[in-house]
């Protein structure tokens, strides 16, 4: 397993290598740059120019690469063009936000989706199944803006109970504003993770041994727990691992709709102002990020159920 | 960044539905008491993300213009006809040519509690013509400035000396950019101003905190404590409508429609304040030839413009900037449609038939809705406008140099300042290219004139010849809307970049 690991980690170097260099390449492709869009009704274009110079965008984009790849080896993300600021700042106190939103996300979603799960695939085709099926496929079905209108109009407009922004809220001082984006949130993913425990289930509770097990008088809620829910788990941890996009997606809209400024406000910002520098850093951290969750996830289900290493 | 995109145009549709649930809103009736003391304010503006800044020299969005607003102060402002009102200095004169300015400072103290002298004034002007700083907005404005001859007159009088004479001078002091800072102001992050708020916390794209300023010297603000937030457009509506804001800047006209049927939202809104226009180049076929200028301002149905693009929140322009403000000619006579004359200047000028271009972006509000509306009217007179869409972040800078004919929008600003900035041949933003030396010459000498009238009548001589000859179509004048909380008091309908919009000095809460 200690092989195995190492392989994945240093594959993960490679993908980094190059995913570094595509955002760079796509990020000079769009077009004008950090000091043309200071080019509103206040700058003259020759300060527009010496800005520029300034910020160093007059060299070639390869020299800027190569200075920006140095300062990441030695753990230094740059300077943001926009903002003159450290660029591991704005990294940190966005993805901070976006963590929080996910976690809290992922608090709910995980023990919703295997109860529910697990409620379903022990009923197979049963009353209770094809409605929790019915319900949360209809609502994945709902595109996440929907769904977010909707709740702001009747919880936070209508009602007045939660707010409708994060505009001027504090998550400390009011952790109610977590609860409409995680609302939000919660529709696909738990649809998406249902199903997977759901069949999970269905799979082991048809397996051999668990019929074994049940014919050796084994209780019914010990065979869930100890048989069937692990083997159960693994699709859903391989499909939480997998469905990180789809919840980066999701985020993406809750953020924009609930101004919250976390991760992908962040982005966004940082390529429509053409800030190089701190599009390679988000874009950096959330490869690692990625690359770890699914190395975590298939170490996780090897753990579960280690026989699934001889299915490599 | 598809999704991105596709995230940002699902929120156009978002502000709509969810000013849609506002009608149902209960809430409590309007209250004109006298003045209240006390309470916390917090005012949402489009946000600028990281590209907010806390240094009063650098500032370009409105966000940050009413933060500097609220700690820093300027020598002059603009009054609500963008004619130039006393501030930190009380008063000026010049010396009969409008070369050298005298300038007496009124009576501040700053939030550190020293006096407001004349070094304050030279040290702000040169940081804002430092040119190792090329960022200071007001560098090109306050070009004609020689500090070298500058200087102090007394404890509380400063002569400013200019290069040549300007009668326009001290409304250059109130653009933007030009906040008198401490003497030896160094870092931006440690904010001290006259203002009527102290810096308490800022955080760029979020947040600034400030309180009130008791010593201020136009009387302390009522409010104890203001809130700067920033917010795109449907958070800022949803944010006046749940509460988490009592006044919300800059909203569309399609929120206004559906605010003023409930209660919990007032809608102030300064009328026909801004502009909207195409800009055609006069240097560029086939707006080079000045028929087919004229058939195109004859061509646009202005009303309906307005009713569709601006959802009829504003008036028809009569192709010049700056209805309203001083200089503007009101006497000449309104541009009707007039699409048979139209077909003759075409036919004459071999138009009749061909396609043209019109260069357009997603940069404001109504762009491409404007530039698409436009293209059907045209087509009345068998000329084709193909709208060619681009990116809206780097507009402003596309315009200059792509299509022949496109969309412009100006915010408030004094008439002489436009034309400076876009009408002159070494104009920065000469986005018509109109490009005259005689019309160059005639400016200045306008500007020089120290009479008031005499300059007025030569200004509007200049801007009859704009309207006629020139490339702007100002079709429509948007109203500028600002949304306030019911309980919010004392909020102006006026201009945005003048002194009293975004007052928070001068409000309560009922």
């Amino acid at each position: 397993m200690r092989s195995y690991a190492v392989q994945r980690a240093l594959l993960a170097v490679v993908q980094l290598a190059v995913l570094s260099v595509l955002v760079f390449a796509l990020t000079s492709l769009l077009p004008g740059d950090a000091a043309d869009l200071r080019f509103t009704e206040t700058l003259t274009p020759s300060q527009v120019a010496a800005l520029r110079v300034e910020l160093g965008l007059d060299q070639p984009p390869a020299s800027r690469f190569v200075h920006w790849l140095g300062n990441v080896l030695t753990g230094d993300l740059g300077t943001s063009l926009i903002s003159g600021g450290p660029v591991a700042d704005i990294v940190r106190g966005s993805i901070g936000t976006t963590l929080v939103l996910t976690l809290a996300t992922l608090a709910v979603v995980v023990p919703l989706a295997v109860a529910l799960g697990i409620v379903m695939g022990t009923r197979e085709n049963g009353r209770v199944d094809r409605a929790i099926t019915s319900v949360t496929v209809a609502l994945s079905a709902i595109p996440d803006f929907v769904i977010a209108v909707l709740l702001v109009a009747v919880f936070a407009l209508k009602l007045g109970w939660l707010p409708a922004t994060w505009v001027g809220g504090n998550l400390l001082s009011s952790p109610a504003l977590l609860i409409l984006p995680v609302a939000v949130l919660l529709g696909r993913t738990v649809c998406l993770l249902s199903r997977q425990v759901r069949a999970g289930t269905v799979a082991a509770l048809r397996a051999e041994y668990v019929t074994q097990a049940r014919r050796l008088g084994v209780p019914r809620r010990q065979l869930l727990l100890r048989h069937v829910l692990p083997n159960a788990a693994v699709p859903g941890v391989q499909e939480l691992a997998r469905t990180g996009d789809t919840l980066l997606g999701g985020v993406l809209v809750v953020e924009a709709i609930f101004a919250i400024p976390g991760f992908a406000t962040a982005l966004v910002d940082g390529v429509e102002t053409r800030d190089v520098p701190v599009v390679q850093g988000l874009t950096l951290v959330l490869a690692v990020a990625a690359l770890l969750i699914n190395l975590a996830a298939d170490l996780v289900c090897n753990r579960l159920v280690p026989r699934s290493e001889l299915l490599r | 960044m598809l999704r991105v995109s596709e995230a940002l145009r699902r929120r156009g549709f978002l502000g709509m539905a969810g000013a849609a649930g506002l009608a149902a809103i209960a809430g409590c009736g309007t209250a004109t008491a006298e003045p209240k003391q006390g309470g916390r304010l917090r005012a949402v503006y489009a946000g600028g993300g990281a590209k907010e800044v806390l240094d009063p020299h650098v500032q370009s969005l409105f966000v940050d213009i009413a933060r500097h607003k609220a700690i820093y102060e300027k020598l002059v402002e603009l009054g609500p006809d963008l004619k130039p009102v006393p501030r930190l200095a009380a008063k000026w004169d010049h010396d009969g040519t409008a070369t050298t300015w005298r300038f007496t400072l009124r009576d501040a103290k700053f939030h550190d509690g020293a006096r407001l002298v004349p070094d304050d004034v030279l040290y702000s002007l040169s940081r804002i013509a430092d040119p190792a700083a090329p960022d200071r907005v007001a560098q090109s404005s306050l070009g004609t400035l020689d500090l070298k001859r500058s200087k102090a007159i007394g404890p509380s009088t400063v002569e400013l000396v200019l290069t040549e004479p300007n009668a326009e001078f001290p409304a250059l002091l109130a653009g933007i950019g030009t906040q008198i800072v401490r003497n030896g102001f160094k870092d931006p992050s440690k904010p001290v101003g006259t203002g009527a708020f102290r810096y308490v916390s800022f955080e760029a794209g979020r947040s600034m905190v400030a309180s009130r300023y008791d010593d201020y010297w136009d009387g302390p603000a009522r409010i104890e404590e203001l809130h700067l937030l920033s917010a795109d457009s449907d958070a800022r509506a949803n944010a006046v409508q749940g509460g988490q804001a009592e006044y919300a800047n800059d909203m569309t006209a399609t929120f206004a429609r559906t605010a003023e049927g409930g209660k919990t939202v007032r809608i102030v809104a300064a009328k026909a304040s801004t502009m909207q226009a195409f800009v055609m180049k006069v240097d560029q076929a086939p707006f080079d030839n000045p028929d087919v200028r004229l058939a195109f301002k004859l061509l646009a149905d202005r009303q309906r413009l307005v009713d569709v693009v601006l959802a009829g929140r504003g008036e028809v322009g009569n192709d010049l900037f700056g209805k309203g403000y001083q200089y503007y000619p009101a006497d000449l006579p309104a541009r009707e449609r007039d699409v048979d004359r139209a077909k003759v200047l075409l036919a004459k000028a071999g138009l009749a038939g061909k396609e043209v271009e019109i260069f357009t972006a997603d940069a404001s509000a109504g762009f491409v809705a404007a530039a698409t509306l436009f293209a059907e009217q045209v087509a009345e007179a068998g000329v084709r406008l193909k709208v060619s869409t681009g990116s809206p972040q780097t507009y402003a800078k596309d315009l200059l140099t792509k299509g022949a004919i496109g969309n412009h929008r100006s915010g408030a600003m004094p008439i002489p300042q436009y034309v400076t900035d876009r009408l002159l041949s070494h104009s920065p933003f000469n986005v018509t290219h109109w490009r005259r030396p005689a019309f160059d010459a005639a400016f200045a000498a306008a500007r020089a004139v120290t009479d008031e009238a005499e300059r007025s009548r030569r200004y509007g001589v200049l801007q009859k010849t704009l309207r006629d000859e020139g490339g702007i179509l100002a079709w429509g004048l948007p109203d500028y809307l600002v949304a306030v909380s019911a309980k919010v008091q004392g909020v102006q309908a006026v201009p945005p970049n003048t002194l009293d919009q975004g007052r928070f000095d001068k409000v309560w809460l009922a």
